[in-house]
């Protein structure tokens, strides 16, 4: 090449390259209508029917299957699949409305027929329903016209409505039923795709949609990682644009300092507890349980196990709830008082204890926490893990432990320590008798004042260690809207998700 | 050659016995109900009975076992408790990604680890060898997940040229290929070092031969004496464990790794199965992937007498 002429063509291919670049840049970018979704637990199928596993509901919940009320995102009951409902006077009638003119994704019509089929499945012999206990107050389902459902309870149920609008309540096809697990086939906003096990499911957009403004999207993928350190990978490398359920809690300061990212603290309705066994002493004896309480530090556990994530808890009873009372200075924390009601119930030498932990980290890390604030009251505490099944086996169904930390994320369920038999064996006249009305009342107010006395009384006989509320840390890129930032009910609801830049 | 075969398909389908025996066992002593697993603690107890029912849980132990060989023995595999699908569609899914997984970690390791091992056994005593030796020291000491997080730290964080986990499937086989590349790596850091050593002390020991000595009397030059004459002896214990490797690997050896980045592969199948209890999967996995290795290991034996004639002569 001469000096000119190599020049030139230097030039020419200088050109050749920009033009090129910014050719693969692109038009202005227009907004993305897909969603990759990060989630920590593969599903092990489709249908919230036929398993308790949360991470069903977070990928179908509203997104490919309705109920007939449905929870949004800040707990409320609202209409889903009927558009309004009447109930009598005496609480035991519901007269649904549904809407007109849906289809199912198989282009099915949704009829009361579909709704009559999917409760007595739910209902029936042959359920594998994790919620039966929802439908057990249903005593008979009328479908006068297609589009109106009759529901006579046996019983007045003051949690029927929100019960009715989880992810087990949800309305599924005779025709398609039975094929759920693999190919799930509802009412909602999105359509199932395709599933890759062990790493992703696809849903897209349905264009039969009652509401055509929705879904915003025209396509989400909810990916699995199971490691914490893996997700927080998958998030700075772009491949994931949001993790609504996060656990890996150290790396969030990394985010929050990243204009890129947003960070969404919201809440769960998960009770974190340590739970005692009644059954066996010295629990039986309210000063110990109450010394207990006062060797626990809620702030150092949260600190510690949760690094910071989390809002103490005084009772059984989320504390975004309407109704809630703070009841978390009622034990504050007192080495020195805990010791005192030791010795008072006579362990003044001190206890031995054990501790069994199921998988979770707020459990283990928590566990290790606990353990120590309790050594130094006294009480020597023995660590012992488990898996799941383990647990319960042993502590849930066999009752073989002292004490247990574990958060229990059903809403409103504080009537669990009216159940018998139950793991915790906890026996209370004055309680029950609080529960029994609670569910025999549909008016809200009464409702309220009568959960308020039941946190106190919770509070005040120190049934068990309450830690903390759980806490829903959810990461996702900066321009993305539309997300839930709580977690009333398990579910990752992208009905309103959209991009905005 | 016929009485070998024959003898050794004897002794397979005793050991696959064997094993389906413990595997039962093991299950069944195992702690845990899969029904309450899946359906939580809000399950009422009859609910919990009928899905023990659907599962074929009700019946006794041993009627199970002799059900399930029958089935085993006709070729017919269980449906998953969990994911209701058949064990064999799961099965294939997951070894399209741990078997090239493992077949490219075997691979990189032994095109590295050979030339290393043998250049470490030619320069016996000097630094080449003593770095040789470093390196397959720190290759098996570093745990492999600990390279793939660097890995990823490294090629997928600041540099953003690989995947930082999952699989997309081989529909687009650049982008498998990429997925499985730093796993590979990761997994093949320990293989290669292990190779080393092996190839590094087969290799000592042919150079002691006297045929080897004549070789070098008869005016060979060292390198060809090596390609020629001293590797293809030293080759039997390499295949030997590469063939031990291979099953180890594939069968649940890259469960690390599949947790890492997030590969849905065998080991992480197996893994998944034993915590929620899904017996069908555990006992119809274990079975298969028992048979599968005696397989692998007849293939390596019948190649170890194809190398190595002496043994067969012999009998």
């Amino acid at each position: 090449m001469t000096g000119t002429t190599g020049m030139r063509t230097i030039g020419l291919w200088i050109a050749a390259a920009a033009t090129a670049c910014m050719a693969l840049a692109g038009p202005a970018q227009a907004q993305r209508k897909d969603l990759v979704i990060g989630m920590a637990l593969e599903p092990p199928h489709l249908d919230p029917t036929a398993a308790a596993a949360a991470a069903i509901d977070e990928v179908t919940y509203q997104n490919i299957y309705e109920g007939l009320t449905r929870i949004d995102a800040e707990g409320n009951v609202v209409p889903g699949l009927a558009e309004r409902w009447d109930v009598s006077a005496d609480g035991m009638t519901y007269t649904f409305h549904l809407r007109r003119g849906v289809k199912f994704h198989d282009g099915t019509d949704f009829d009361s027929a579909d709704v009559k089929f999917a409760f007595d499945r739910a209902r029936g012999p042959d359920s594998v329903n994790a919620q039966k206990g929802y439908f057990a107050p249903i005593e008979s389902i009328e479908t006068p016209d297609p589009a109106t459902v009759v529901i006579k309870l046996s019983r007045v149920d003051g949690l029927f409505l929100f019960n009715m609008g989880s992810g087990d309540a949800v309305i599924v096809a005779p025709e398609t039923a039975a094929g759920n697990k693999q190919n799930p086939v509802g009412t909602g906003p999105f359509k199932f795709s395709r599933w890759v096990a062990g790493d992703r499911v696809e849903l897209v957009r349905n264009p039969e949609f009652r509401d055509k403004a929705l879904p915003k999207l025209d396509k989400v993928t909810f990916r699995f990682i199971a490691d914490p350190a893996a997700q927080m990978n998958a998030m700075r490398g772009g491949d994931i644009d949001a993790f609504p359920i996060f656990s890996a809690f150290e790396s969030v300061p990394l985010f929050q300092s990243d204009p890129q990212f947003a960070v969404d603290e919201g809440t769960t309705e998960g009770e974190t507890i340590l739970s005692f066994n009644h059954r066996r002493k010295p629990f039986d004896d309210i000063r110990v349980r109450r010394a207990i309480s006062h060797a626990l530090d809620r702030q150092e556990i949260i600190e510690g196990a949760q690094f910071g994530h989390g809002a103490p808890i005084g009772s059984h009873f989320a504390p975004h709830r309407d109704g809630y009372v703070d009841l978390t200075g009622l034990y504050p924390h007192d080495v020195d008082k805990a010791k005192a009601l030791l010795a008072e119930a006579g362990h003044a030498s001190g206890l031995r204890l054990t501790l069994k932990l199921p998988p979770p980290a707020y459990a283990r890390r928590g566990g290790e926490i606990v353990a120590a604030q309790l050594a130094k009251a006294g009480i020597q505490v023995e660590i012992i893990p488990m898996e799941w099944a383990q647990w319960l086996e042993q502590v849930f169904r066999g009752n073989d432990f002292d004490m247990t930390i574990v958060s229990h994320v059903e809403p409103l369920d504080i009537g669990i320590y009216d159940r018998d038999p139950y793991y915790f064996g906890y026996k209370s006249p004055k309680f029950s008798a609080v529960i029994t009305e609670l569910n025999g009342t549909v008016d809200p107010a009464r409702r309220k004042a009568l959960y308020e006395q039941a946190q106190k009384l919770l509070a005040e006989d120190a049934v068990v260690g309450f830690l903390f509320q759980l806490p829903k840390v959810g990461i996702r890129k900066a321009g993305i809207a539309g997300l839930w930032k709580s977690a009333p009910v398990p579910a990752n609801d992208v009905t309103q998700a959209h991009w905005v830049r | 050659m016929l009485a070998f075969l024959a003898r050794r398909l004897v002794a397979a389908a005793a050991t696959l016995l064997a094993a389906s025996l413990v595997v039962f066992v093991v299950l069944e002593v195992l702690p845990g109900d899969p029904a309450l697993l899946m359906l939580g603690t809000e399950a009422q107890p009859d609910t919990l009975a009928a899905l023990r029912r659907q599962m074929g849980l009700d019946q006794p132990a041993p009627v199970r076992y002799v059900a399930w060989i029958g089935d085993v023995v006709t070729g017919r595999f269980g449906v998953s408790h969990t994911y209701g699908r058949p064990v064999g569609d799961l099965v294939a899914e997951r070894l399209a990604v741990t078997v090239p997984l493992a077949l490219m970690a075997l691979a990189l390791a032994v095109a590295v680890a050979l030339p290393l091992g043998v250049f470490a056994a030619s320069r016996h005593g000097g630094p080449g060898d003593w770095g040789v030796m470093v390196f397959a020291q720190l290759g098996i000491s570093i745990p492999g997940f600990w390279t793939g997080m660097l890995l990823v730290l490294l090629f997928s964080g600041k540099l953003g040229w690989l995947p930082s986990g999952g699989f997309p499937g081989w529909g687009n086989p650049g982008a498998a290929f990429a997925a499985l590349l730093m796993p590979a790596v990761s997994l093949a850091l320990y293989e290669a070092a292990i190779f080393a050593r092996i190839t590094r002390s087969a290799v000592l020991d042919t150079l002691r031969e006297d045929y080897v000595r004549t070789a070098r009397a008869k005016g060979l030059g060292r390198r060809a004496v090596l390609w020629r004459h001293v590797l293809r002896n030293a080759l039997a214990p390499v295949v030997t464990i590469l063939g031990l490797q291979f099953a180890f690997l594939w069968a649940a050896g890259t469960l690390v790794i599949e947790n890492v980045f997030y590969l849905p592969g065998m080991g992480r199948l197996l893994y998944q199965a034993i915590t929620q209890r899904d017996v069908i999967v555990v006992r119809d996995v274990i079975l298969m992937l028992v048979g599968i290795v005696i397989l692998v290991n007849l293939a390596v034996d019948l190649l170890y007498a194809a190398i190595d004639p002496r043994p067969r002569a012999a009998t």
